[in-house]
């Protein structure tokens, strides 16, 4: 019966990564392995961030409640200046793979964009993120109890998936517009993404009040996808030649 | 040290902080165990499974507190959320009300019974004619008498024990935890003016799947089936145990069979009884009043039988798995009538059974006997002979030993499997004359209050193991009788009968050690280093449970203990000799057991001073034959099976709506629909939309 809560968490939460996967990334064997290398780099720092959290915690009191949520606090400041200094290095390093790229390249221009590696790289630390927010969550929800015998909401799988799917888009748009802001070297661009993301990932210490971090998450979504958009070569322009060139094209054939 | 390798270390490093840094994770936030659970098991015979089981995951049921008989109409009929698991109070765990629940069951996903501390004025679970197809009464053997025609032995019984039910029913001490429970349902689930309450809901989830069905033979088979496997998977396996026994004369024990020229009194009681919840029976009336009679009447005669030993042997019996059809009595029987035991059955002068013996009716206590045998003259006379010996032996007791009034036949008890297979002068002694004074018989309620074993609040543990309450004044006065009686049948010298006196106080400290603690002084200074460690603040199990071929039960090592002691001869052998005794002269492992005992703590050391024991005392099997004929479908043994299973648990948790879980699959499958269309398509007019007048070549997404 649950099984339908499991699956609607898991559409939510990985139907978008799934699309973007399916019709930008699994056609093209680059983007496939800048994806994988963009998840793993994300997992290591996941992994040194959480060493750092672990030993903290194990040379503390564990008895002592507000030092831990304090270390809690701590450890996800920290994980989020560790993940924006991997992206950084992340784009060092495919910078360079361009590079070696391009020379051994028929062609005299690399074979993938800066923008394109941006996209693929940011969405490969959103999908592995959202992987590691959710998929704990998503084995609980199999059923067959659902959370809220100590006073939780009972919204609390279909805010997870909500807020995995955000996590996920927006690592994604962060990528892409703190690529552009390394290229263009604009150090503030990158200043305003780890503030962002050190902001969303302190709405997720709002919990147990999940519902109350949703909204301030999906302004800031919709925000990143702007500007992601513009920062990628898109324009309001562009929009309406999309918009009209369909007419045109709906025109000739009718 | 390539990619490959160095992700593998940082997965088995991000898998083993996973490990350890669980610490909150979202099941906890779900889930609330329920500890403290006792289930009702599966058990099957020849014919029928009884007991309850869950399926294989579990039954989840929503929580609905029964409050009476016609609260039941909401989990049966009314309530709008089915299953239901009820949780109900001891005091409507009732045959009507599950039987109710058993016919409708496809609401019913569970039940749980609170026990409460204090014991009810009366609940037998059992059946009203316990053992009736086992004992010796059929239609050819008194059919007047068979099937309780004459007397209902146990009227309160209402069968629930032996009823099978296809949900779980688990038992639950009335503590913290079923306050939880019923937070959670008052909470949640309350039945507000007959309007259904709002989701989420608070449900239960039991687990107790049994792996075996339909019956004894069937589950055999399918045991057998799984020892050809490479890992091989028991379905079920036979009840039994050991029977305890011990004789005034030694027998060799590699000596079996008939032996001429011997005579042998068999004094018997039963060790074990039953509850409709596994294994929390204590059999206080049941089993423990005639057993530690016996055992108080064993050490009385210690003392005269070595000065002036009587003609004939007498051979104390203790039988395991009593309460399933007299495994160990049809054990014994079976092995007397194969030579396989130490004698046969013509051997057996004749048997004095001490039934249940603790809750007098006034100033009687009955002397039950066999009246179809007793259409023999000579049997006749033998069993007069003995009632004669038992009543001339009430000198300077307060009670008087009398025969029912009427006719009728034997109470269940040990001696129908010896009619059984033989005429055998016999009596059953019991405090009731027709049915049992015993209002909570083979249930989890007869323990010490059910005997009225009360202690003066202010004693401490060591002061109340010596307090000699009425109980046990009562208890050691029936053992001189059962003494005195013993040693006459056996043909003892009359003028040394009036010193035989059972100790008041070896039987008070018997009554604390069975029915209150078994980890005290009294006992740990009479069991093995090795036994020690299973005494517990808690009285021992009395549910015979599996046979295992090597370790008796708790309860059986006890009473082998407690036997030598009482009955055996302390002996300056040492530990190692004490292990190996053939090699001494005058020392044979045939004749005796020799026991290494932790002895007394002397007053001012804290070191035990242990001991050897020797004494005549045996274990023998107590497994039904019908096993070892592999007659699983026996008509004339016991043939009781208990299933196995994998794990018992019982978990409290909220389940949503089924609206909310269908509006997450919702919002689910349009988010991955809108996406899958969005992302086609973007990608399709991705050169219109990212390219830019300032980069027109290279934004191609």
């Amino acid at each position: 019966m649950t099984a339908a809560v499991f699956f609607g968490c898991a559409f939510i939460a990985f139907g978008p990564a799934f699309s973007l996967f399916i019709f930008t990334i699994a056609k093209d064997p680059l983007r496939v392995i800048i994806l994988i290398a963009g998840a793993f780099f994300w997992l290591v720092s996941l992994l040194l961030s959480s060493l750092v959290w672990f030993i903290a915690m194990k040379a503390t009191n564990t008895q002592d409640l507000s030092l831990q949520k304090g270390l809690l606090i701590f450890g996800c400041m920290f994980s989020v200046i560790l993940q924006e200094v991997f992206r950084f290095g992340y784009y060092r390093l495919l910078r360079k793979a361009n590079e070696g790229l391009a020379a051994i390249s028929d062609e005299d221009s690399a074979p993938i964009s800066v923008r394109e590696m941006a996209y693929v790289a940011g969405l490969g630390f959103g999908i592995m993120s959202g992987a590691f927010s959710m998929i704990n969550t998503l084995s609980d929800s199999i059923g067959p109890g659902t959370v809220g015998m100590f006073g939780d909401s009972q919204y609390y799988f279909i805010t997870s998936a909500l807020m995995t799917l955000a996590i996920t888009l927006l690592h994604t748009f962060w990528g892409v517009v703190f690529f552009e802001g390394c290229e263009r070297k604009r150090w503030w661009v990158i200043a305003v993404v780890i503030c962002l993301h050190l902001v969303v990932s302190s709405l997720s210490l709002l919990n147990p009040f999940y519902v109350g971090s949703i909204p301030p998450v999906y302004v800031i979504m919709v925000l990143m996808a702007g500007w992601a958009f513009l920062s990628s070569g898109g324009s309001l322009h562009n929009i309406t030649l999309l918009w009209t060139c369909r007419k045109s094209n709906a025109e000739a054939s009718s | 040290m390539g990619l490959e390798s160095s992700k593998w270390i940082i997965m088995f490093l991000v898998c083993w902080l996973y490990k350890n840094v669980n610490s909150s994770s979202v099941a906890q936030k779900i889930y609330v165990e329920v500890n403290d659970t006792v289930p009702c098991v599966r058990l099957l015979n020849a014919t029928h499974q009884i007991g309850c089981q869950s399926s294989i995951s579990g039954d989840t049921g929503v929580i609905h507190v029964l409050e009476s008989e016609d609260d039941l109409e909401w989990p049966l009929s009314k309530g709008p959320n089915p299953p239901y698991v009820v949780l109900l109070e001891l005091s409507l765990f009732t045959r009507s009300i599950m039987m109710k629940m058993k016919e409708s069951s496809s609401r019913v996903a569970g039940v749980t019974v609170v026990v409460p501390n204090a014991n009810p004025a009366e609940f037998s679970p059992h059946t009203t004619c316990p053992n009736d197809n086992t004992g010796v009464y059929s239609d050819t053997y008194g059919p007047d008498y068979a099937h309780c025609n004459q007397t209902v032995w146990n009227p309160l019984g209402n069968g629930l024990s032996y009823e099978d039910f296809d949900f779980p029913v688990f038992s639950l001490k009335e503590d913290n935890g079923t306050e939880v429970i019923k937070q959670c349902y008052f909470d949640h689930n309350r039945v507000v003016n007959g309007s259904a309450p709002q989701y989420p809901l608070c449900a239960m989830q039991l687990f107790s799947h049994m792996h075996a069905v339909t019956d004894t033979a069937t589950c055999m088979r399918r045991n057998e089936v799984g020892t050809f496997s490479l890992n091989p998977e028991m379905v079920c396996d036979a009840l039994g145990d050991f029977n305890v026994w011990a004789s005034i004369r030694p027998y060799n024990s590699s000596d079996l069979g008939h032996k001429d020229n011997e005579s042998v009194v068999i004094a018997a009681a039963r060790l074990d009884s039953r509850a409709f919840f596994w294994d929390v029976s204590t059999g206080a009336e049941g089993s423990i009043s005639g057993f530690v009679t016996l055992l108080a009447a064993a050490q009385a005669l210690r003392q005269v039988t070595e000065e002036a030993p009587p003609t004939h042997n007498i051979l104390f019996a203790f039988f395991q798995g009593e309460a399933f059809d007299y495994i160990g009595s049809s054990r014994m029987v079976y092995d007397m009538e194969n030579g396989k035991f130490v004698i046969n059955l013509d051997n057996v002068h004749s048997i004095l059974e001490v039934g249940q013996v603790a809750l007098r009716n006034g100033t009687d206590l009955y002397l039950h006997s066999d009246p179809v045998s007793r259409m023999n003259n000579s049997i006749n006379d033998k069993v007069k002979r003995l009632v004669i010996n038992l009543q001339s032996s009430t000198k300077g007791v307060n009670f008087s030993l009398v025969e029912p009034r009427f006719s009728q036949p034997l109470p269940p008890s040990s001696l129908q499997r010896f009619l059984r297979a033989q005429r055998i002068p016999g009596i059953v002694l019991a405090d009731h004359e027709t049915s049992f004074n015993n209002k909570r018989y083979e249930s989890y309620y007869d323990n010490a209050n059910n005997l009225n074993l009360t202690y003066p609040s202010n004693l401490t543990t060591e002061e109340q193991l010596v307090f000699v309450t009425d109980t046990a004044k009562a208890l050691a006065e029936v053992a001189t009788v059962v003494a005195r009686a013993l040693y006459k049948q056996a043909g003892g010298n009359e003028s040394q009968v009036d010193n035989i006196t059972a100790d008041p106080k070896t039987v008070t400290q018997m009554l604390y050690g069975f029915l209150v603690q078994t980890n005290n002084s009294w006992f740990q200074a009479r069991v093995s280093p090795e036994l020690k460690n299973q005494l517990k603040s808690s009285p021992p199990e009395f549910y015979v449970g599996v046979a295992s071929s090597s370790k008796p039960k708790t309860l059986t090592h006890l009473v082998q203990y407690l036997l030598a002691n009482l009955t055996g001869a302390a002996t300056n052998l040492s530990q190692s000799q004490c292990q190996k005794p053939d090699e001494l002269p005058g020392e044979s492992k045939q004749m005796y057991s020799y026991l290494w005992v932790q002895g007394m703590i002397p007053p001012n050391s804290t070191e035990a001073e242990s001991f050897c024991v020797r004494a005549s005392v045996q274990l023998s099997p107590a497994m039904s034959p019908a096993f070892d004929l592999g007659e699983y479908n026996s008509k004339i043994y016991s043939t009781w099976t208990e299933s196995r299973w994998k794990f018992i648990k019982a978990r409290i948790f909220l389940v949503a709506s089924r609206d909310l879980e269908m509006l997450t699959l919702g919002v689910g499958v349009a988010v991955l629909f809108t996406s899958l269309l969005m992302t086609y398509f973007i990608s399709t007019k991705a050169d219109v939309l990212f390219s830019s007048a300032r980069e027109p070549a290279s934004a191609a997404y």
